[in-house]
């Protein structure tokens, strides 16, 4: 399953634990702040969990993609039926 | 459909019919806000006195949609979507009012409650208990306070004719450009600094009291009263299929008439700027400080719509149209709108907070002809990092205006990074008519 980082910006500030545990996915901008790259494939899927865990400020959240939780309702309606 | 029948459209129209004119309707002839009886002269009274029965009341939703009406404070957004996603929240809604014009080049909400307050507050009231809600929340700038007493006034004479079913509350917000960003204003309203938040969730799924929350702008609910009293169809004949309505705009810079007008909908920018007098500028800035620089000739044969605007990566915005004084540096304008800008973050977000200054920076290296290495580069690089990374769309809008300025303007930038400014930035004093940037007031106060 594909998952999505998002990461609020309001709350981040820039301690950038998150680009060296996820390097695949998070780059920094000159002023040190986190620039998500893409959704995180399975292969990813640690890294990016030992990143959100990381993060001081707790600004990092990984969520299902969209499609995914799509589905997911969709396996869920078929178990209840 | 059946709904739609009590908002039918042989409801009496404006007696006062001058071409277009709808929200504008006696404004040249008042300087000061029109009073119920002058306003219900102008347009006659609230259907069913304002007091129509649930069914009614849902109908306006759906007679708001079928109008086609869409959020005049900058976004666009479809009003009856709005209306209908706070419909189907659960629970008690709120309504807040955005009366906070925190666009310095605009000035037409300004305008609205200054003349019309009435239509306004008819427009706060009508989508309330169209919503659900009991309280409408009307959000003013703290720094305005004659418009503050005006609202009140008009507020009391209300109260004394037993008008309203609904509780009206007056807010008076600290002033700052993000301010008045919906979030801002539900964040305020909940006890907290007047500054955007993190979406989602959006204020109708949890806003003002965590209840499902409809924010409006102050002239999008003046349509909303007219909608209720003269119909959908009514609203459509002004404005194109696609763009339906009238609209305000605010004209200001080198033209001979600057001040507020009221538009059609999908007029071409060359007519609108014409409303204003003959001038000579060759560049203009559309849509706000958020908005876009263009050659005028580029833009003048474009319709004021969102689609129409697009091709030129223009937009509607608050409808501020700011022509540049013939004979100034467009850079250097461009390069105070952006400090401007970037001082007035919210001081929230890493990107925003460092990357403004920074563009800000090497556009005042340009405009004063000392760039310091590959000014050029080095903003192609910068601009692009920047967008789309702050909670609100500050960060963007900013990117946006110094990219085209870059772009409307780019022989004149190639000579700035080279070191040759032009005359115009040579010659430029204070009073030279660029766009106005407010004094710097009580900055550090968000509360």
């Amino acid at each position: 399953m594909t998952l999505k980082l998002r990461l609020d910006p309001t709350a981040c500030t820039g301690h950038a634990l998150c680009a060296d545990l996820l390097a695949e996915r998070i780059e920094l901008d000159e002023w040190g702040f986190p620039i998500i790259l893409g959704d995180v494939p399975p292969s990813l899927a640690a890294h990016a969990r030992r990143a959100v865990r990381a993060c001081p400020t707790l600004a990092l959240e990984l969520l299902p993609t969209r499609d995914d939780s799509r589905e997911e309702r969709a396996r869920h309606r078929e178990r209840d039926s | 459909m059946s709904q739609l029948r009590e908002y039918a459209d042989e409801a009496a129209e404006p007696r006062e019919r001058t071409a277009g004119r709808r929200l504008t309707i006696g404004w040249q002839h008042a300087g000061r806000p029109a009073d119920l009886r002058e306003h219900y002269e102008r347009y006659g009274p609230l259907p069913d006195g304002g007091r129509g029965g649930r069914r009614s009341r849902r109908g306006l939703v759906d007679a708001v949609a079928a109008a086609g009406l869409t959020g005049r404070g900058g976004a666009g957004f479809p009003t009856g979507t709005k209306m209908r996603a706070v419909v189907s929240r659960r629970g008690p809604a709120v309504v807040v009012a955005n009366g906070m014009e925190s666009e310095p080049a605009s000035e037409k909400d300004q305008a609205l409650l200054a003349r019309a307050p009435h239509l306004v507050l008819d427009g706060a009231v009508l989508a309330a208990q169209a919503v659900g809600a009991d309280t409408v929340h009307l959000c003013l700038d703290r720094t305005r306070n004659w418009q503050v007493d005006e609202v009140l006034r008009a507020i009391e004479e209300r109260e004394q004719a037993r008008l309203d079913p609904i509780r009206l509350l007056v807010h008076e917000l600290p002033r700052h450009y993000v301010a008045s960003e919906e979030t801002a204003l539900v964040r305020w309203l909940n006890g907290g600094e007047a500054k955007p938040m993190a979406t989602p969730p959006r204020p109708f799924e949890r806003g003002v009291q965590r209840r499902p929350t409809l924010v409006d702008n102050v002239e999008t609910l003046a349509h909303v009263a007219l909608i209720a009293r003269f119909g959908p169809n009514w609203f459509r004949g002004a404005g194109r299929p696609e763009c339906p309505g009238t609209m305000l705009v605010t004209i200001t810079g080198a033209v001979r008439d600057p001040g507020v007008y009221e538009i059609e909908a999908g007029s071409r920018v060359g007519d609108v700027l014409a409303m204003s007098g003959e001038n000579d500028s060759d560049s203009i800035l559309i849509g706000g400080y958020f908005g876009t620089w263009h050659t005028t000739a580029d833009i003048a044969p474009l319709p004021m719509t969102t689609a129409g605007l697009r091709p030129a990566g223009a937009s509607v915005g608050a409808g501020v149209l700011f022509a540049l004084p013939a004979g100034s540096c467009g850079i250097t304008e461009a390069a105070r709108v952006l400090d401007y800008l970037a001082r007035q973050g919210a001081q929230q977000c890493g990107p925003c907070m460092f990357g403004l200054p920074a563009i800000a920076d090497d556009f005042a290296q340009l405009a004063a002809g000392r760039p310091e290495g590959d000014t050029l580069a080095r903003l192609a690089r910068r601009l692009p990092v920047i967008t789309g990374r702050g909670a609100c769309r500050h960060p963007d809008g900013a990117v946006r205006m110094a990219a085209s300025a870059l772009t409307a303007f780019a022989a004149d930038a190639r000579a700035h990074a080279a070191g040759r400014p032009c005359l115009g930035a040579h010659r430029r004093r204070p009073d030279s008519g660029g766009p106005p940037i407010p004094r710097p007031g009580a900055e550090g106060e968000w509360r």
